[in-house]
């Protein structure tokens, strides 16, 4: 079986048809996508120059993630994987905070009161059946929350994939479970992760509704989103949602992607790149130009550079915080390691 | 003693009732206490642990899931983090395996990995060990595993009013608590056990029985092997001090310290496969702590270095019993 691709942009930006959303609305949306990219792309400077860790770009990705986080409000919680930076600060994680996270100060882990973003998920898929039990959570608290949990084509292949879909699909829970497949699980190419084409086919198995979208379109992004996170939120139960996209970046900021892919074949998607489609798009209905670009990427870099300082401000870690928030309390042997990393042993 | 019992009327219970009992009482007092696991709910569980739960709370508080031990922890996790007091019942510790990748990775790590953002409050309970003549794969203690997680505490109960107590604090307890339950003990121990809600402290060990020839540290289904051991010494005018650890991590070093210090000689005493096992941390502590007071090397007395073995005539010899305890201490008492 396979399921449509649900598209308003052409690959060249230009609209297929009418669109869904009303031009004030499109240019809130080409402004989250603008403000990810720049983010992204400062942040690979940043890792560079030192400081930043690890860093997994996201190049290629961004509607994929921005669309589904805009159809999110501010109380529905955001589950990521560690790529998902874009959708993150889309749905309201601090930029400071998020170049602490990066840099992997423990005072960029905990995200403020507020903000329902779980912690970015390292281990693949592991945050599936968490998620389900997030949004089950809300029933229990008389909430209406719609929990949006985030994987690659490559995390489908793990077991903790199918049972939260499992999971979530028996207990009619509100997740929508965004799939970005972006070709590449680092570097095993989608085609050798899984012989059905589409993964939201896989959706049939679970009983529940897969919906496949170009996930370098961000209105067809955003407008499938807002379907299923309403549908999650009238009762509706979980949504497959698969963004078709390409990592045009590396896997991370240590990867070497021409071990394993050719440039010609990342051209080929370099030229859908989303941020660029989306740009074309407000173009062409005659709501953006030049002009307008240089002032919003001026005010990003603003943004940024003040964002930048306050995460230098923070404080080095010191080397007892290693022991501490293990437990609410720390036992005995916490506390020995505790003072003896304070000096007071030595 | 810093343990809330209340002068109450007790009543004799085996362990399992006890279990049950503690568990009613939770979700009684708690709204965000969920009961759940694989049939737990309409049937109470295979051992009855939860029996009567699920008509007297409705099954949004106890219920089935699915046959996913991963899927249960993992569920288990977010239920916990957006303000819920999740239960999960592990059929058979055996059967935890396929979820250790979300307690290896997560339930253990959350606090720590969101400075105190978030924490996970939850408590996995499930029935470990040997002794009732089980198929394969359902005897194993895997508690060692557990131990080595960072951020998870281990709670092994002995008895029906220490496992009722035990169990309240675990659900209380702010951080994830592994609960494992001797399957032998179920139905293989009855006693008296308060009424009422009532809780006993984690991290502390409990002196079972006072000695001074040698001290035997235990936990769970091997306590009441190690009392008969010491029942047997004592007709023999030795006299063995039992310590039940009760709580594994965290660990309450000063207690065995401080018998140790008493006694000179310590044997320890556990169902698991000896290498590796828990037994080796004790005896790690003692060596590190009172070599002083040593007067003989420590002893392990455990399960050999096999997989457990599903009933069977040779079942017996596996775990560890009173005369393998009893040659440990002849040896510890000769040297």
């Amino acid at each position: 079986m396979d399921v449509d691709t649900l598209r308003y942009l052409q690959d060249d930006g230009t609209p297929l048809g009418e669109l869904p959303f009303p031009p004030e609305k499109l240019l809130s949306g080409y402004r989250a996508l603008r403000r990810a990219r720049h983010f992204d792309e400062r942040a690979l400077v940043l890792q560079r120059q030192g400081k930043l860790g690890v860093y997994p770009p996201f190049r290629g990705q961004e509607a994929a993630q921005v669309g589904v986080a805009l159809a999110l409000e501010k109380t529905d919680w955001l589950v990521p994987s560690y790529r998902e930076t874009a959708a993150a600060l889309t749905h309201g994680l601090p930029i400071a905070t998020t170049i602490l996270y990066w840099r992997a100060d423990p005072s960029g882990w905990r995200f403020p009161e507020g903000v329902r973003i779980l912690p970015f998920y390292i281990p693949i898929a592991t945050q599936i059946p968490q998620a389900v039990g997030v949004a089950q959570a809300g029933k229990y608290h008389g909430e209406n929350w719609v929990v949006a949990a985030f994987i690659g084509d490559g995390g489908t292949s793990e077991g903790d994939f199918h049972e939260g879909l499992n999971f979530a699909s028996v207990f009619g829970a509100p997740v929508v479970f965004v799939v970005q497949n972006n070709g590449w699980a680092i570097s095993v190419p989608t085609e050798k992760q899984m012989k059905v084409r589409r993964v939201a086919s896989r959706a049939q198995g679970y009983g529940i509704p897969g919906v496949v979208v170009d996930g370098n379109d961000l209105v067809a992004v955003w407008k499938a989103a807002q379907e299923a996170v309403e549908r999650a939120r009238s009762g509706g139960g979980p949504t497959l949602l698969e963004a078709l996209t390409y990592r045009i970046a590396p896997h991370t900021s240590s990867d070497d992607p021409g071990r394993y892919r050719t440039e010609e074949q990342t051209e080929v998607w370099k030229r859908k790149d989303p941020v660029m489609r989306m740009r074309r798009c407000l173009e062409y209905l005659g709501v953006w130009d030049e002009q307008r670009e240089s002032a919003l990427v001026e005010e990003l870099e603003t943004e940024l550079l003040a964002a930048l300082e306050e995460a230098d401000r923070s404080p080095e870690p010191a080397p007892w915080s290693i022991v501490e928030e293990v437990f609410a309390e720390m036992n005995p042997d916490q506390r020995a390691a505790w003072e003896y990393l304070q000096g007071g042993m030595r | 003693m810093s343990a809330i019992v209340p002068e109450t009327q007790t009543r004799v219970l085996n362990l399992v009732q006890a279990v049950n009992e503690a568990l009613d009482l939770a979700l009684e007092r708690d709204p965000r206490v969920l009961l759940f696991g694989e049939d737990v709910g309409r049937m109470g569980g295979v051992f009855r642990a939860s029996d009567g739960l699920q008509a007297k709370y409705g099954e949004h508080r106890v219920f089935d899931t699915p046959l996913a031990e991963s899927g249960i922890v993992g569920y288990g996790i977010g239920l916990a983090l957006a303000g819920m007091r999740p239960v999960a019942e592990i059929q058979f510790a055996g059967f935890l395996y396929p979820a250790l990748d979300q307690i290896l990775s997560h339930l253990g790590r959350y606090r720590h990995r969101t400075r105190g953002r978030y924490s996970i409050p939850m408590v996995i309970r499930a029935p470990y060990g040997g002794g009732v003549h089980t198929p394969e794969q359902h005897a194993d203690s895997p508690e060692a595993v557990l131990c080595h997680v960072p951020g998870v505490k281990v709670v092994i109960p002995s008895s029906p009013e220490r496992a009722k107590g035990l169990l309240l604090s675990a659900i209380e307890d702010p951080d994830p608590v592994f609960f494992l339950e001797a399957i032998k003990l179920y139905r293989g121990v009855k006693a008296e056990v308060p009424q009422g809600y009532y809780t006993l402290p984690l991290g502390k060990a409990r002196i079972v029985r006072e000695g001074e020839a040698a001290s035997l540290f235990c936990y769970g289904g091997m306590v009441e092997v190690c009392q008969k051991a010491a029942e047997v010494a004592a007709r023999e005018g030795v006299e063995l001090e039992v310590v039940d650890l009760e709580s594994l991590t965290p660990l309450d070093t000063e207690t065995i310290v401080g018998s140790v210090q008493k006694t000179g000689r310590a044997v320890v005493v556990y169902e698991a496969m000896r290498t590796g096992g828990f037994g080796a941390e004790v005896a790690a502590r003692i060596a590190e702590e009172a070599i002083d007071f040593l007067q003989a090397p420590i002893l392990r007395v455990a399960g050999w270095d096999a997989p457990y073995p599903p009933f069977s005539a040779v079942e017996h010899y596996y775990r560890p019993d009173a005369k393998r305890v009893l040659e440990a201490v002849r040896k510890v008492l000769r040297h």
